[in-house]
Formats: C-alpha cells, sequence, structure tokens
C-alpha cells in the first residue's frame, strides 16, 4: 500500500462522486453536474474517467485500462500506473478477468458480464454543444426533448456527403428519452452499449458525469431513409484474421503498403493464442 | 369568428421607464396588422412581448390554438409556448443573421423546423426545402450553399422560407425589409404579399416604413413613447391621420 489514501480521491470526494453516479444510473442519459478535482494529470488524458474509476473501485477489483483498444498505450499504461500504486488493486489486459475497466474511445470486442463496470473518458459531454453553444439553451433543449437540432446535423452530413458521414461520438437516444453522446467511440461501437455491463462516463474538465445501466435502450439516431450502419474498414484484421472487430490502419511504408489490425489489442493477442493467423502473421511475428 | 390573436393592455417595463403600456386590439385569421411608430417608440419591445421573446409584465395576449381554442399564451407553460413557437408561429428577424443559422446549408436551414417536430425522412425534408426555395424565387442548386454565400435579399428570403415551412397561422415580422436596396425591398414585399395571400396568413409587422404597411397591412396601429395613439384601416390612417405625430409621420415621407 502507498501513503495515498484509497484511489487518489479522499472519501468525501468519492462520496461526492458516487452520488452523481446513482444519480446518474437512475436518469439514464442525464449529464449529473460533479465537482471534478484536480487531477495529477492534464485535461483531455482522462481526468473524468479516472476520478468515476476511483469511486468506483474496492480493493477487491481488477482493473484494466484501454486507450483506443490498445492497453499499452500510454494514456492507458500511465493510468493502470496510477491506480497500482494509489489503489494497489490488481490489473490485467484480459477483458475477461477484470472488474472495471476504462476506456478512452472503445468498447472491448469481448461481450461485458453483468459484473463488469465500463467506464468511458469524454471530452466533450454534451452532444448539442457544436450546435448550440450555449449552456443555458442547451439544457433547456434537453429538458423539453427539443432535438430537432441533432437531425440538422445527420441532415448536413447526408446533403454534402451522401451518407451520414459521422463516425464517432455518434448521438444515440437513451430509453427514448436523452440523447446522449457516447464519448468518442466509433459507431461501430453504438450497437454494444445495449450491454449487460454498468457504463459510466465521466467528463472530468466540463464537471459532467452520466451513466447508462444495464440491459437500457440505446438508439443511434438516424433518418427513415438513411438507416444508422455500424461502420468499419472492408477488412479482416492482418494479424488475427478477425472480420468482425474494429480495425485500426497502420501505414507501413512510403510506397503504399498499409496493415489492418484488431484496435482492441486484447481481443487480437486472445485470438492469435486460439491459433487464428491473418495475411501478415508470419512477417509479424 | 374567433380572433386568432387577442391582446389585452399588454404592458412592459424596463425599470420605471416604459416599453409598452396599454395595448389592446384583436388580430382575425388572415388579417395583416401593422405596427409603425419612430425608433424607441416601444413597436418591438410589443412584437417581442406577444411572441413570447419577453415576458409582458401586465396583460393577456390569447392565441387561438389547434386544439385547445383560445389560451393565454403568456401564462402557458415554456414546453407549449416554444411548441407553438416553432409550429403555428413564425419569427421574422430584421437581420436575417439572428433568425437563420448561418453554419448550416440552406437545406438545414428550412428542414430544421421539420425536423424539430419529428419528420425523419431526409427525402421528404429535403423535396419541401427544395419546394420553398422555389416559392421564395432562390434557385434550387443553391439548396447544399450555406447563407452566408447568399446576398442580404437572398438571406432574407430564406430566413421566411425557413419560418412558413411548418404552415404558421401567425407570423410576427420585425422590419422584414430593413436594410435592404429598394429594388430588393419591392421584390421582398410582393413575395411576402403573394405568401400571405396564398396562404392565409395572419401577421403582425413591426416597420417604420409607411410603404411596408401601405402595401401588406389591413389594418395600422401608430406608436409614440410607449403607447398606441392611433389605429384603424390602413389607408384610413394614412390619408387621413388625426393624431399630430401620425400627421408628422405621413408628412415626413419624401416624394420623389
Amino acid at each position: 500500500m502507498s501513503d495515498y489514501n484509497f484511489a487518489y480521491l479522499d472519501e468525501q470526494t468519492k462520496r461526492m462522486i458516487r452520488r452523481a453516479i446513482l444519480k446518474g444510473l437512475a436518469v439514464p442519459g442525464y449529464q449529473v453536474p460533479f465537482a471534478s478535482r484536480e487531477m495529477p494529470m492534464p485535461y483531455g488524458w482522462g481526468t473524468g474517467g479516472v476520478q468515476v474509476s476511483a469511486a468506483t473501485l474496492t480493493p477487491d477489483d481488477t482493473l484494466k485500462v484501454i486507450d483506443q483498444g490498445a492497453d499499452d498505450t500510454t494514456n492507458a499504461v500511465s493510468i493502470r500506473k496510477f491506480f497500482e500504486k494509489t489503489a494497489g488493486v490488481e490489473t490485467t489486459e484480459e477483458t475477461e478477468k477484470a472488474s472495471v475497466i476504462q476506456t478512452r474511445h472503445r468498447i472491448p470486442e469481448a461481450e461485458l458480464t453483468e459484473d463488469q463496470i465500463l467506464v468511458y473518458q469524454v471530452p466533450i459531454p454534451e452532444p448539442l454543444r457544436f450546435l448550440e453553444p450555449r449552456e443555458t439553451e442547451t439544457r433547456k433543449m434537453h429538458a423539453l426533448q427539443e432535438y430537432g437540432l441533432m437531425h440538422v446535423k445527420l441532415y448536413e452530413d447526408i446533403s454534402q456527403h451522401g451518407a451520414i458521414a459521422t463516425a464517432y461520438a455518434y448521438p444515440v437516444k437513451v430509453e427514448g428519452r436523452y440523447v446522449m453522446d457516447p464519448s468518442p467511440i466509433p459507431k461501430f461501437d453504438n450497437p454494444k452499449m445495449e450491454m449487460a455491463a454498468i457504463q459510466l462516463f465521466g467528463a472530468g474538465r466540463e464537471q459532467r458525469i452520466y451513466a447508462v445501466p444495464p440491459y437500457t435502450q440505446v438508439v443511434s439516431l438516424d433518418f427513415e431513409d438513411y438507416p444508422f450502419e455500424a461502420s468499419k474498414a472492408e477488412h479482416a484484421c492482418d494479424l488475427c484474421g478477425s472480420e468482425h472487430s474494429y480495425l485500426d490502419e497502420v501505414i507501413l511504408d512510403d510506397a503504399g503498403n498499409r496493415m489492418f489490425v484488431c484496435s482492441d489489442t486484447d481481443y487480437c493477442r486472445s485470438r492469435r493464442e486460439a491459433g487464428h493467423s491473418g495475411r501478415l502473421s508470419e512477417e509479424a511475428a | 369568428m374567433t380572433p386568432l390573436l387577442q391582446v389585452k393592455n399588454v404592458a412592459k417595463m424596463y425599470g420605471a421607464r416604459i416599453g409598452c403600456t396599454d395595448v389592446s386590439f384583436d388580430l382575425y385569421p388572415g388579417e395583416v396588422m401593422g405596427i409603425v411608430g419612430e425608433s424607441g417608440s416601444g413597436k418591438s419591445t410589443l412584437l417581442n412581448s406577444l411572441a413570447g421573446h419577453l415576458t409582458p409584465d401586465r396583460g393577456e395576449v390569447i392565441f387561438d390554438t389547434r386544439t385547445e381554442g383560445p389560451v393565454d399564451t403568456v401564462t402557458m407553460s415554456e414546453p407549449e409556448r416554444r411548441m407553438l413557437s416553432r409550429t403555428d408561429w413564425a419569427f421574422v428577424h430584421q437581420h436575417a443573421r439572428d433568425g437563420l443559422r448561418m453554419s448550416v446549408s440552406a437545406g438545414g436551414n428550412i428542414g430544421e423546423r421539420l425536423m424539430a417536430v419529428g419528420d425523419r425522412h431526409y427525402g421528404s425534408i429535403r423535396e419541401r426545402a427544395a419546394d420553398w426555395l422555389g416559392r421564395v424565387e432562390i434557385s434550387e442548386s443553391r439548396i447544399d450553399d450555406r447563407p452566408s454565400a447568399f446576398s442580404g435579399g437572398m438571406q432574407q428570403r430564406l430566413q421566411i422560407a425557413r419560418n412558413l415551412v411548418t404552415g404558421p397561422r401567425l407570423v410576427f415580422m420585425d422590419e422584414p425589409t430593413g436594410g435592404l436596396d429598394v429594388s430588393v425591398q419591392a421584390r421582398l414585399l410582393d413575395l411576402l404579399r403573394g405568401l400571405v395571400r396564398e396562404m392565409g396568413l395572419s401577421a403582425i409587422i413591426v416597420t417604420h416604413d409607411l410603404a411596408v404597411v401601405r402595401l401588406l397591412a389591413d389594418r395600422l396601429m401608430v406608436m409614440k413613447d410607449g403607447h398606441v395613439v392611433e389605429n384603424g384601416l390602413t389607408d384610413q390612417v394614412l390619408d387621413d391621420p388625426q393624431h399630430a405625430y401620425t400627421q408628422l409621420l405621413v408628412s415626413s415621407v419624401l416624394q420623389v
């Protein structure tokens, strides 16, 4: 153990955050204001997610942290180390073994269970923000369910690009009431949001927490004649051969060679261990 | 016949100063009412009080709603009032920039009200947007251009299309021709007159341009220092002004 209080934050702060979380769960999709604390990391690096995780963790939990699906990128590594140091909890890279998963911009490929909590890092919680800059007005629009403006954005997409070009942070309607920004996850992940695990969203700079309880209806907004599509790159993973996972495109050289790999590193590794292989398996090995 | 809008003793104060006071009138379906007066006479305050942008300190503004009949819009709940203001009401601002979303294409601007009342079919929204662009004499090929690429007169016509697309019954206009040059004004007035007659709109037009009310308004109200000093049929008021201020106003128009 360390000289820090368990999970860095003091107990009063964790209590305050838990209250916000409970309120968020009671009103799915509603943005609950909370007194976000200064964290030992810059805004935009997951200060909201970290506070929610800190308030959620117990000493028995096993934590997994992913950044764009990967366990080994800077953001994921440093947040994992942070909680190893301040909370002394077990950490893992395996989705199935984790009880709390903090994520930036992805939902793991493996299906989550009722015993798990998924914590999202959110940069801008307000889905209407880029359409309506006034906070007083957006709150009123949420209160009165005036969501026509959200469709204006989708209309603009179709008129300019011939299809709904919004590929991430794709707006959803939760339980037929609040329109919510699912954080910048790819729209490929949107259908997964109707899941068994609890989903918590923390925005540190904007001081908002919101939540989606298990088995809650989450509908991606669309038009009758331009229905929502969960899109991904039309390839298979070059390492594990998966055709159903969300892929990252990696430029290999300046001669136009590229590869597609699963953005969920744990999923890709477990598939390779199970004997699956992709187009570039030998070269990568 | 039930009046579409009944205004009873509406007053709006700015502290101790009077914005407008003791204003009463009835507006019947299909009727166009002009409000004229000099700057600071309280005509914009009155219009904003009627349209729900300002809360009047006294008085009633009773609108004949489609479902519940006459209802006082000052005391109705905010969701109801906001619903009214994007279905049965329309507000045309003096500056098109106040009434348009400048970062959204012309089609999106017209479609916004449709989407706000629940239209979720892209094809039909676009079709109606194109139809309305045609009605306000904007080429359909401009449907994906932003209003910032439009001239002042086109922006104003786009604002009108955006407001009328849901088929409102009452239109509030605040100096709709202000800031436009005379030939553009003339065409806009022609267009407005056509639309008002064709759709059977009721309208309240605030302006300081007597030519506008002469062309559009059936009835006229003259305001000065927050009070209504004269009202009556437009031609009657303009041709035979009774109040000293109205006489001054009418005689101030330059004859070319």
